[in-house]
């Protein structure tokens, strides 16, 4: 197993490059992300978020009178990979990790950091389990998989107090999850929904469902499942003239599910973490990577607010020791590019970042309430 | 009473989708004894050709609907034709009198071949295709009841099906190409002596089982609209049964146990749970198979000697 990790760290070693020298007057923190292989249009937005960061920081006077010095990592969303990078970091005497983006990266490689004691804040890595571990190190801005069941339940046991609602899952953990967590919230909320069914992923025919749930006089059908099935469902809703609400995950923010549904997925809502840019704190930043012609985007303003608040946390403790960080991190709240963000025990934060998404039109954007 | 209606409806109409393609399965099993497993495949192909023939025929500015959808019929059977009888000449004609296990295990190998293939060259993503008819029928609908309705593109997909089962049964009793395909389903040595061609007799087998397929491939994207590469799996298993619950190799057959599982399906997730429609209906496959092993309208299996 040593000489494993070893071979591991000596492999990373070559796929990051050299080593830079200690310097005193610089706190070391990293960005770690897919910066190659199929996600790394993500991996690219961290990028320009924790490098802006770095320099709006620096510009400002540092923290405690130092620079910050930012690494970067590539896993290539891969966790063998993300190990390596995580053993290759710890050994360029890093204190801080913004990342990684795939969960699956994130959780093998908050493995190394807990034992190396370093702090990770994942700008969005949704997986529940990255916080389940028990990992005092371990924090994420971005929301929780979980949490999306929340919003979900509690918009529905308001919206539809009277329990005209279905819910579907496709028995995928992905799925199941989503509609357990709204099943349990919105039973929580005191309302009971009438129907409670699963399909097969694949499925193409579910007339027989449809029929059932204009049977039992549906208003709304929350769908835990991906974006072929429930565009189908959504579709063969309309074409058996049932206009009940369609409300699904993240996993319905693709294109794909309206050139599936057509016309009839109009209206189809989703929860989706809030896009940063429509917030007022974020307007100076957005400015300034605009003027830079960038457009920062999705995970963008999430690596950046990772980098912030690491730093003011540091500014708080006084000194980079991990325990004192740590111990700031869970105390106070922070004001950051994507609001104020507060964390709980397991580090994640504690306003679930999930809002609405609506389509409308062949396009999705955020519903403002 | 209007529920139970509307789920009628639901499951004749996926019953005779399943029976369409089963219709494919079971001719070709009728005349060489073998299951096809690459029947599957070739519906899924006809799909994704029918998707490709709208797109051309709109190109072409035919925007009459009935004229397009026979145009698109056309050229679908007429390239799964195609795939049907290079399927044929690949995996089962070089194999003909080796082992009996030998053309099933090429057959699947061409299954995952052509699967494998529209994956690389479509790509995996879903395609979809707007509504082509959406002709709805209101059969009762009364003030906040239950509305029962039945679109065109049902009754057409049951009309369909219907005509083609009696068709081809017609092709098979009272055509010289039938008398054939017979002579070689009992004896293909014997057929040849005859003077019968055995190997264009088999080859025209498939390409009408195909053309079959590429049918079911049509229908079954204008009723969905979506079409993917992995289509054709859940549906030949699906074809498949219905073949085996009607009793393979006869054509009635392939349309009943199409109809029956549609039924099945149906009713079960309508009364019961959606959850355990699968159960549903292989549980009656099973009951039917140990009283019935050759199936509901199947002959018992002569000894060829």
């Amino acid at each position: 197993m040593t000489l494993r990790w070893t071979l591991l760290a000596a492999a990373a070693l070559v796929a990051v490059g050299g080593t830079p020298v200690r310097a005193d007057d610089s706190i070391k923190i990293a960005m770690a992300g897919p910066i190659t292989g199929s996600t790394a249009s993500f991996g690219e937005q961290m990028r320009h978020g924790a490098e802006q960061a770095v320099i709006d920081i620096n510009a400002a006077g540092g923290v405690l009178g130092k620079k910050l010095e930012l690494q970067l990592g590539d896993d290539a969303c891969d966790p063998k990979q993300a190990v390596a990078v995580a053993n290759q970091l710890a050994r360029a005497g890093v204190g801080f990790v913004a990342g990684h983006f795939c969960s699956g990266s994130s959780i093998p490689a908050s493995a190394v950091y807990n034992e190396e004691g370093i702090l990770q804040i994942s700008p969005g890595s949704t997986n529940p389990k990255l916080t389940e571990q028990g990992f005092k190190n371990v924090f994420r801005v971005c929301g929780r998989d979980d949490q999306q069941g929340t919003v979900a339940g509690t918009y529905l046991a308001h919206h539809y107090p009277n329990g005209r609602i279905a819910i579907l899952n496709d028995k995928s953990a992905y799925g199941k999850g989503l509609a357990d967590d709204t099943k349990r919230t919105l039973n929580q909320a005191g309302v009971t929904e009438a129907i409670n069914e699963s399909y097969n992923a694949g499925e193409k025919d579910f007339s027989a469902l449809v029929s059932k749930l204009k049977q039992g006089q549906i208003e709304a059908v929350y769908v835990g499942g991906y974006y072929t099935e429930a565009g189908l469902l959504t579709r063969q809703m309309r074409e058996q003239g049932l206009n009940a609400r369609v409300i699904a995950g993240d996993a319905l923010l693709t294109n794909e599910y309206w050139a599936i549904t057509g016309a009839a997925g109009e209206g189809t809502m989703m929860t989706f973490g809030p896009d940063p840019r429509n917030k007022p704190e974020a307007r100076a930043v957005t400015e300034e990577f605009r003027k830079a012609g960038y457009e920062p985007e999705g995970y963008t303003l999430y690596s950046y607010a990772a980098v912030q608040v690491y730093a003011e946390a540091v500014k708080r403790a006084g000194r980079t020791d991990l325990d004192q960080v740590i111990k700031e991190l869970h105390s106070g709240s922070f004001e950051t590019v994507m609001g104020t963000l507060g964390f709980d025990a397991k580090g994640d934060v504690t306003s679930p970042a999930y809002v609405f998404y609506q389509w409308h039109d062949g396009k999705f954007s955020e519903v403002v309430e | 009473m209007d529920y139970f209606l509307q789920q009628l409806i639901n499951g004749v109409t996926l019953g005779a989708i399943y029976g369409l393609v089963a219709i494919g399965y079971t001719m070709v099993y009728g005349i060489i004894g073998m299951i096809n497993f690459a029947h599957g495949e070739i519906y899924m192909i006809g799909a994704f050709i029918a998707v490709i023939s709208f797109l051309a025929v709109g190109l072409l500015g035919i925007t009459w609907v009935p004229l397009a959808v026979v145009l698109v019929l056309i050229l679908t059977m007429l390239f799964t034709a195609v795939y049907g009888w290079t399927v044929e000449r690949l995996a089962y004609r070089p194999l003909r009198g080796s082992v009996r296990l030998a053309p099933l295990i090429s057959a699947i190998g061409m299954s995952i071949f052509l699967q494998n293939y529209v994956q690389l060259v479509q790509g995996a993503r879903v395609k979809p295709l707007p509504p082509v008819m959406s002709d709805v029928i209101v059969l009762a609908d009364q003030a906040g009841g239950f509305r029962v309705s039945v679109s065109a593109l049902q009754l057409l997909i049951l009309a369909l099906t219907v005509a083609l089962m009696i068709g081809f049964t017609q092709v098979i009793a009272r055509t010289s190409l039938g008398r054939a395909q017979r002579a070689c389903e009992q004896d293909m040595k014997m057929a040849s002596l005859l003077g019968i061609d055995v190997d264009r007799t088999i080859s025209l087998t498939f390409v009408m089982g195909a053309a079959l397929a590429g049918v079911a491939g049509v229908m079954v994207t204008m009723y969905y609209g979506v079409v993917d590469f992995y289509i054709g799996f859940l549906a030949g298993i699906k074809a498949f049964t219905a073949a085996v619950l009607g009793g393979i190799g006869s054509l009635p057959g392939a349309m009943l146990g199409g109809l029956l599982i549609g039924l099945i399906e149906a009713f079960w997730s309508a009364y019961f749970s959606v959850e355990y429609k699968d159960v549903a209906t292989f549980v009656i496959l099973v009951l039917v198979l140990i009283f019935r092993p050759t199936g509901l309208l199947g002959r018992p299996d002569l000894e060829k000697v």
